[in-house]
């Protein structure tokens, strides 16, 4: 019988035990104990905000050359404002950011051409960058973006790291007395460790903010449902031009897409313009830009709008922008 | 080296072989991402799908006609495919051997006894093809293909492809950059798990009571030149060895049943006394052939898909009652020869970049359609892009034709027909952002991929507010009324005159497809508001003749309503991948006016 074996030291052993398990469920009940449920949520205003990329000594610089040859006119103009060395120093970590939006051949132009990515790429390495990313989050498949447009074939060859906009790589981000662009997810993996921020876009027609240029090129670093801007178009894209400071830009109208923007689809909505803008004021950039794009200021109202909040200057021609003719 | 080693490392090599296929079989860039690797080769060995397209078509597409050479092996070697190259019974064969390794050789001898319900997998394959033959009756057109469901290599396949790969996806590893999605994949990995798992209760349950393909061999095995048998030579002392790991339970120390037995070659080596050999002799106990299957059983089989394939199709789900949900990708068959070609392997849904590609269920495809493939523009990184050909240059039964990007988007050779077309766009006026509520968006038309573009867009100046004038002075207005300040400076605002003409309203501008500018603005009696205040509006410009006093001020937001141009959109659903309006979207495509089904055309 059992009965023998159960004696005084037994019970003892057992009440300890089933005092021990109450003992464990009730410290688990006290120190899990939560009156309050979750908090309400969309409260916190936390996150990231991109730093200043600008550099105060190179204020206000701009130059424009004309020609076919992207990597010429872009060289051309670079050494028109100093060259790319007055930009990006010795051990520099920059992002290149491009507009792989859609998932078409570069002959298209919708997107960044990667002639001008592979140049861009060299001319930063040249200047002694110690790593150069090209990162966008585009609007199509990412994977097929970049590799169909040829921009990662052509940053992987010149030795750049392509950064796809995996989910784990955005940020929220919430641009100072903004409206809008209030803790939303921003592309922010490429920019952990960057010091420079150079913006690279084509000149194209965008049928609701009028013209895709340098400036709405910063909405390829949101994330999330960012589609819902496009009612407010003009806030929006202001606002990405205080959130994003680059270093400088570069706005390529080698070919401009007048029409059917901003995808395009047929050679007959692009216009060769022969330009290649390079500078650091994003707002008298685009403002240039226009010029090619045949719009008036006033039908492009964010530039006016960027240029109130400080961003930079609509008057181009007070920067008095070197121009390069027949660059070849 | 034993002969069982050489059959594992056989077994082995299939295995990583066919898992190398499937990690492949990502469109990419760097040198392992589909670079001409075979990935279709283990489906084109299989005769099943070889046969039952053959039965449908009454052709061999392309590679299919490597089936070809696993019959004749197995007309000479006997079923090699199942105990050598199959990597779903590799899969079963390895769980089977780890779940039972430890017990008494007299019960894995018992678990390893022929079963009468082994039957079952010849029935399940008569009923398949029956199925697959139905329209050569002359009395019946519907033929329908389900070797797929159970299958082993496009279950294989499918499972791997929509449920182990998706694992990996964006997870770092170099399959697909990006986390996958699959509609239904947990039925599907369900099932596979089921398969797997059955192996701790009987070793290759999947083998022995299901796979159709396995019954297939086993009918073919009866005529193959080597068997397995027992040599007159020497004597059975009935120790059960040569049973302890027969795969195939096919009796091999008793009446062989050449039909089950899978060559997996264990008995070969365990028999003490070497009595087991594989020879072209006949066995020394004699030989069962062919599977014990009753004249009653085959009929009620074949009437039972005979039934079954009608019956599914009294739903009209190939006739008027088409569902307009179902959109094929591009280049796929009409409906009809499409289900007598899909094999349900699940290929062209993992090589899909843009992951729209998703198995149907049975609320989309019917049961006949179930785990065909179906585009769900919601899931997935983008609409179906128009540069891409790659589903139907995977499929390995051209259920989606190899098309051509000339033909896809109706250049070249193919300008007269136009572009393939998946299906078609419908803007839902009550949920979409400018139409129902007066906010502007376009997200839509700017993303259509197509030039000209096959939306375009009426653009009209909404009245929201009217405020009567207290001063106007200049370029400002200054009202009566309240105003959120700033609310009306976003660029979408314009002011006009109650009255006076707003100007070109309700214009098209859209019409030509490529929204030029400017023209609007000398239209007259509205300007475009650049600031506000409670109640006071300033205002780009000045009127050309000042506003009194007592008029009217009207503030107007200017609207794009989209419009789809229905003879350009080709259905790749980018419109309704982006629409803003995230839960049933805005705009969205059905298959009205696809290109494969000719009655689900739309316009004259």
């Amino acid at each position: 019988m059992e009965k023998s074996n159960f004696n005084r030291r037994a019970f003892i052993l057992r009440l300890l035990k089933a005092g021990g398990v109450i003992a464990g469920a009730g410290a688990a009940g006290f120190l899990f104990y939560d009156p309050n449920g979750l908090p309400r949520p969309g409260q916190e205003m936390a996150g990231v905000y991109l730093p200043d990329f600008s550099l105060p000594e190179q204020k206000g610089k701009m130059a424009v050359a004309h020609g076919s040859d992207r990597e010429k006119t872009l060289r051309a103009a670079l050494d028109a404002i100093g060259g790319m060395k007055a930009f990006v120093q010795k051990g520099d970590r920059v992002v290149l950011k491009v507009n792989a939006a859609f998932a078409s051949p570069a002959a298209i132009s919708a997107t960044t051409h990667p002639d001008l990515v592979e140049a861009a790429v060299r001319v930063c390495f040249e200047a002694g960058a110690a790593s150069v990313i090209v990162t966008d989050n585009p609007i199509n498949d990412p994977a097929s973006c970049f590799s169909l447009t040829g921009i990662g074939p052509a940053a992987r060859s010149s030795g750049a790291e392509v950064m796809l906009p995996r989910e784990d790589l955005f940020r929220p981000v919430t641009v100072p007395g903004a409206k809008l662009i209030r803790n939303w997810p921003l592309l922010y993996g490429p920019f952990a460790s960057a010091n420079k921020l150079i913006g690279l876009a084509p000149i194209k027609d965008h049928h609701r903010s009028g013209a895709s240029m340098t400036m709405k090129n910063w909405y390829g670093l949101l994330g999330g449902r960012r589609n819902i801007f496009h009612q407010d178009i003009h806030t929006t894209i202001t606002e990405l031009a205080q959130m994003a400071t680059p270093t400088l830009v570069i706005l390529d109208g080698t070919v401009t897409m007048m029409q059917n923007g901003p995808t395009g689809g047929s050679f007959s909505d692009l216009k060769p313009t022969q330009t290649m803008i390079v500078s650091t004021d994003p707002v008298a950039a685009d403002a240039f830009g226009a010029t090619l794009l045949e719009r008036k200021l006033s039908e492009l109202p964010h530039i006016g709008r960027a240029e109130a909040a400080g961003v930079g200057t609509a008057d181009y021609h007070s920067l008095s922008p070197e121009i390069l003719s027949n660059i070849s | 080296m034993k002969i069982t080693t050489v059959r594992r490392i056989s077994q082995t090599f299939f295995l990583l072989l066919f898992f190398w296929f499937c990690f492949v079989m990502t469109l990419g860039e760097r040198w392992h991402q589909l670079r001409g690797w075979p990935v279709n080769w283990f489906l084109q060995l299989d005769p099943l799908a070889a046969l039952g397209t053959l039965v449908t078509t009454g052709t061999l597409f392309r590679g299919m006609v490597w089936a070809v050479v696993t019959i004749a092996l197995t007309a000479l070697l006997g079923r090699f495919f199942c105990g050598w190259l199959c990597p779903f019974g590799t899969l079963h064969q390895l769980i089977g051997y780890l779940a039972h390794r430890k017990e008494k050789t007299l019960a894995r001898a018992a678990v390893n006894q022929p079963h009468r319900a082994q039957r079952i997998k010849y029935y399940i394959l008569i009923a398949m093809l029956a199925g697959a033959a139905l329209h050569l009756l002359p009395f019946a057109d519907s033929a329908s293909l389900q070797t797929g469901l159970l299958d082993p290599i496009p279950l294989l396949y499918r499972s791997v492809n929509l449920i182990l790969l998706p694992f990996a996806d964006g997870a770092g590893l170099p399959v697909s950059p990006l986390p996958r999605f699959y509609e239904g994949a947990f039925l599907i990995g369900a099932i596979f798990l089921t398969a797997l798992f059955a192996n701790l209760w009987i070793p290759r349950f999947y083998c022995r009571f299901v796979c159709p393909l396995g019954a297939l061999f086993g009918l073919i095995s009866r005529y193959s030149l080597f068997r397995m048998g027992q040599r007159e030579s020497a004597k059975c002392t009935q120790c059960h060895m040569c049973e302890k790991n027969c795969e195939g339970a096919c009796a091999p120390g008793d009446t062989i049943r050449i039909h089950e037995c899978v060559l997996c070659m264990n008995c070969l080596h365990t028999c003490r006394q070497a009595r087991m050999t594989y020879s072209t002799a006949l066995s020394a106990q004699g030989e069962i052939l062919s599977p014990d299957l009753s004249r009653r059983g085959f009929l009620i089989s074949a009437a039972a898909a005979g039934a079954a394939i009608p019956s599914m199709r009294l739903s009209g789900a190939l006739a008027a009652n088409w569902n307009p949900n179902l959109i094929r990708p591009p280049g796929a068959l009409a409906e009809a020869d499409f289900l007598s070609r899909c094999i349900k392997c699940g290929q062209c849904m993992r090589i899909c970049p843009t992951n729209i590609i998703h198995p149907a269920g049975l609320f989309e495809a019917g049961w006949e359609g179930i785990w065909t493939p179906i585009l769900n523009y919601r899931i997935g990184t983008s609409g179906c892009q128009k540069n891409c050909i790659a589903c139907g240059n995977i499929c390995p039964t051209a259920a989606i034709r190899p098309i051509t990007i000339e033909e896809r988007l109706g250049t070249g050779a193919f300008a007269e027909q136009g572009p393939l077309k998946t299906g078609m766009a419908f803007v839902d006026r009550g949920r979409c952002l400018p139409w129902a509520m007066n906010l502007p968006c376009i997200v839509c038309q700017e993303n259509c991929p197509v030039s000209p573009k096959a939306i375009v867009t009426d653009t009209v100046y909404a009245l929201l507010h009217e405020m009567e004038i207290i001063e106007a002075d200049g370029n400002t207005l200054e009202l009566k009324g309240k105003l959120e300040p700033g609310q009306a400076a976003t660029g979408d605002y314009f002011c006009t005159i109650r009255g006076r003409g707003i100007g070109k309203e309700g214009e098209s501008e859209g019409e030509t497809g490529n929204g030029q500018h400017g023209a609007e603005e000398e239209g007259g009696g509205r300007i475009r508001i650049t600031a506000n205040t409670e109640s006071r509006l300033t205002l780009e410009r000045k009127w050309d003749s000042s506003p009194s006093p007592r008029e009217t001020a009207q503030i107007r937001i200017r609207l794009q309503r989209p419009v789809i141009a229905v003879d350009r959109c080709i259905g790749c659903g980018i419109c309704e991948h982006e629409c803003p309006v995230r839960g049933l979207r805005a705009v969205r495509v059905t298959a009205e006016n696809e290109s494969r089904n000719e009655e689900h055309l739309l316009l004259l």
